[in-house]
């Protein structure tokens, strides 16, 4: 799994009579490995390119590459497994299962993966503690603030070193140490792992850990800068 | 189905957890799935009560489980139409067949006559000792005595045939009948006991004598009309058919009673079907709370449901984790309601008196007492129906939660 390469994305939503346009003819190529913040103001696309990425939402045209595989043509059961083996969610909200724990929700991912019942417990207690929720590995979602909730969804995206990591806002509800620990964390898997990172994000510090800005607006990329 | 299994405990967690999310719902699901199948166990256990002795009460009027005879008696029940009494093969088969009793009886249309009436009746000379299990007569008895030995000289007639004589216990009757020569013969008999039937159709009729004494009234010495044989349960009598008929000597007709009357036998065959219409009928009547319940309980948790789909569940996990969920409440209800089913037919089954809506049933031969039959069939069957309907059942919102988009779930409120 490595680059991905976007070609002429185009995504519109219905809204009774009006159409509005999520993407509008996206050409974007993001190499293995690359640490990407998307900015732009609210309603420039910048959550609905991230879905197209992660196969969450299918494009009304253009083409989306991972590595060989045209992912924009898989079926949902391949997607599903795409999405599992290989990629890490941080969701904009609502990001763990209210049932489950924080560690039973950092574990999930590696429970449905196949991971063995040791193995994810020890990996799901480092990473916990590891984002700095060591104690409360036995809360449920309910119990945990907004930001510790974020952290949650974080351990679990990066706790079984998918191949990228997707994450919208992920610092949304952090304070400024939180966010800062979290982008030292995120920097630190990219360096050590290779994980490609794609961030969007509002929060100017955040765009100053990435190695690579792309502003958007109405559905277009109209900066793309390597600093 | 690799997929499933590796993925049970995660699929376990959840749908148990997602079950007691709303302990309210769930609960009143519960409790209607296990009042469901309480109805239907319940329900099933009086019926087949009710039926059970109405069989066994049509088996007692015929009498007997298997009946051998000439074949031509059951046409014409006429004194030439006798048999020999058994001996030799059958003999030695009927007393080890393991058959709970067998005996024999004469059965020969008579008149009666009282010193005010005469009537026709239906004569039957029997061996006393075995009409307890064979026709339950000796518990009728109403006043007197029942007939003692094969030779008693007395007779036994119904409550309702001594009103019609005008006659009563003690008195003295005139019995008519004639022999295989076609001579007359009669002979005066004094009442040593009357009875009440179940079915008082049957008191007017049915009048009875030791076999030895009506053998030598009507000369036919070492001949009987039919041997009739008992077993411990009607259902079961094929294997006891199979060893009778096989020694029964060429000439004799050996029938069983579903074969006899086929009346009772479509009762018998119906009564399964019944109580599937019925089980049927209850379950579809809690499938519109269960669906209702799960399409609540997933509309509840679209997002969550979209969270899981984008983290890579395939859909097909996300159908068999409803299911499970919608099979713990099946289970949890089913284990319930069988329980409470147990507790509540258990103490019944002694008896249960229902005298008060009996009577206008006493003319289909039920009797006042009813005793519920909770049988392990009709317990497998209801749950059967409850878990595999259910199941079917929840496929559908299943299947929906599972090809709901993931964005767009993920983005309700
Ligand atoms: N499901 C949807 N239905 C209708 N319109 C949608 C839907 N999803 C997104 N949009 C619209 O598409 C455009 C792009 O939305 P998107 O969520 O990608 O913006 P964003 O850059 O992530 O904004 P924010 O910073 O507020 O999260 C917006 O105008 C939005 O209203
Ligand atoms: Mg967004």
């Amino acid at each position: 799994m490595s680059a991905i390469h976007c070609h002429q994305l185009c995504k519109t939503f219905k809204q009774g009579d009006e159409i509005i346009t999520g993407l509008d003819h996206v050409d974007l190529t993001i190499e293995t490995g690359e640490f990407v913040c998307l900015s732009g103001p609210s309603g420039s696309g910048k959550t609905t390119l991230l879905n197209a990425i992660g196969g969450l939402d299918t494009p009304d045209s253009g083409e989306i590459h991972m590595g060989d595989i045209r992912i924009d043509q898989l079926e949902r059961g391949a997607l599903a497994d795409m999405r599992l083996r290989h990629i890490g969610f941080v969701f904009q909200a609502y990001n763990l299962i209210p049932v489950l724990s924080a560690q039973e929700n950092v574990e999930f991912v590696m429970q449905v993966q196949g991971v063995s019942a040791q193995e994810r417990a020890r990996k799901a207690r480092e990473i916990l503690q590891e984002v700095g929720l060591e104690g409360m590995e036995d809360r449920r979602p309910a119990q945990l603030s907004g930001g510790q909730q974020q952290r949650v969804a974080v351990a679990r995206a990066i706790v079984s070193h998918p191949d990228l990591v997707l994450a919208d806002e992920p610092t949304a509800n952090l304070d400024s140490v939180a966010s800062a620990h979290l982008m030292g964390l995120f920097a630190s898997l990219n360096e050590h792992h290779r994980i490609t990172f794609v961030i969007s994000t509002h929060d100017k510090r955040v765009m100053g850990y990435a190695r690579r800005l792309i502003g958007m607006r109405d559905g277009k990329i109209i900066s793309d800068e390597t600093q | 189905m690799a997929v499933f299994r590796l993925n049970f405990n995660t699929l376990l967690t959840l749908s148990w957890r997602n079950l007691w999310r709303n302990y309210r719902r769930t609960g009143i699901m519960l409790g209607a799935i296990a009042i469901g199948v309480w109805a239907m166990i319940f329900m099933t256990a009086l019926m087949r009560g009710m039926v059970d002795d109405m069989l066994n009460q049509g088996i007692r009027n015929l009498p007997g489980h298997i009946q051998i005879q000439h074949p031509d008696f059951l046409d014409d029940p006429n004194v030439v139409n006798s048999i020999a009494e058994p001996s030799g093969e059958l003999l030695l088969v009927l007393k080890q067949s393991g058959t709970k009793r067998w005996a024999t009886r004469i059965k020969v249309a008579a008149v009666i006559a009282s010193e005010r009436e005469t009537r026709g009746i239906n004569l039957l000379g029997i061996e006393p000792d075995a009409e307890a299990d064979i026709s339950g007569l000796p518990a009728l008895i109403s006043e007197g005595r029942f007939l003692e030995t094969n030779q008693d000289k007395g007779i036994v007639i119904g409550a309702k045939l001594a009103e019609r004589l005008e006659t009563r216990l003690g008195k003295r009757v005139v019995v008519m009948s004639q022999d295989p020569d076609n001579n007359l013969s009669e002979r005066g008999f004094r009442i040593v006991g009357i009875y009440r039937a179940k079915m008082p159709g049957l008191e007017e009729f049915n009048v009875y004598t030791a076999r030895d004494t009506l053998q030598q009234l009507l000369h036919i010495e070492g001949r009987v009309s039919q041997i009739i044989l008992v077993d411990e349960d009607y259902r079961e009598i094929e294997p006891l058919y199979e060893k009778i008929s096989q020694a029964t000597p060429p000439g004799l007709d050996t029938r069983t009673w579903y074969q006899i009357d086929s009346y009772l036998a479509a009762m018998f065959n119906m009564m399964d079907g019944f109580v599937l219409v019925w089980v049927v009928i209850i379950f579809l009547a809690l499938s519109f709370g269960l669906v209702n319940t799960l399409v609540m309980a997933i509309f509840e948790r679209i997002r969550e449901i979209g969270l899981i789909q984008a983290l890579g569940m395939r859909p097909a996990l996300i159908v068999y984790q409803i299911l499970l969920e919608s099979l713990l409440l099946l289970l949890i209800g089913l284990a319930i309601g069988n329980s409470l089913a147990v507790a509540t037919v258990k103490p019944l089954e002694s008896g249960l008196d229902i005298s008060i809506v009996a009577e206008g049933m006493a003319m289909m031969g039920v009797s006042s007492m009813l005793y519920p039959n909770l049988t392990l069939y009709d317990m497998v069957l209801a749950n059967s129906v409850v878990i595999i309907l259910g199941i079917l059942t929840s496929i559908l919102p299943a299947w929906r939660a599972a090809s709901l988009d993931p964005v767009r779930a993920l983005n309700t409120n």
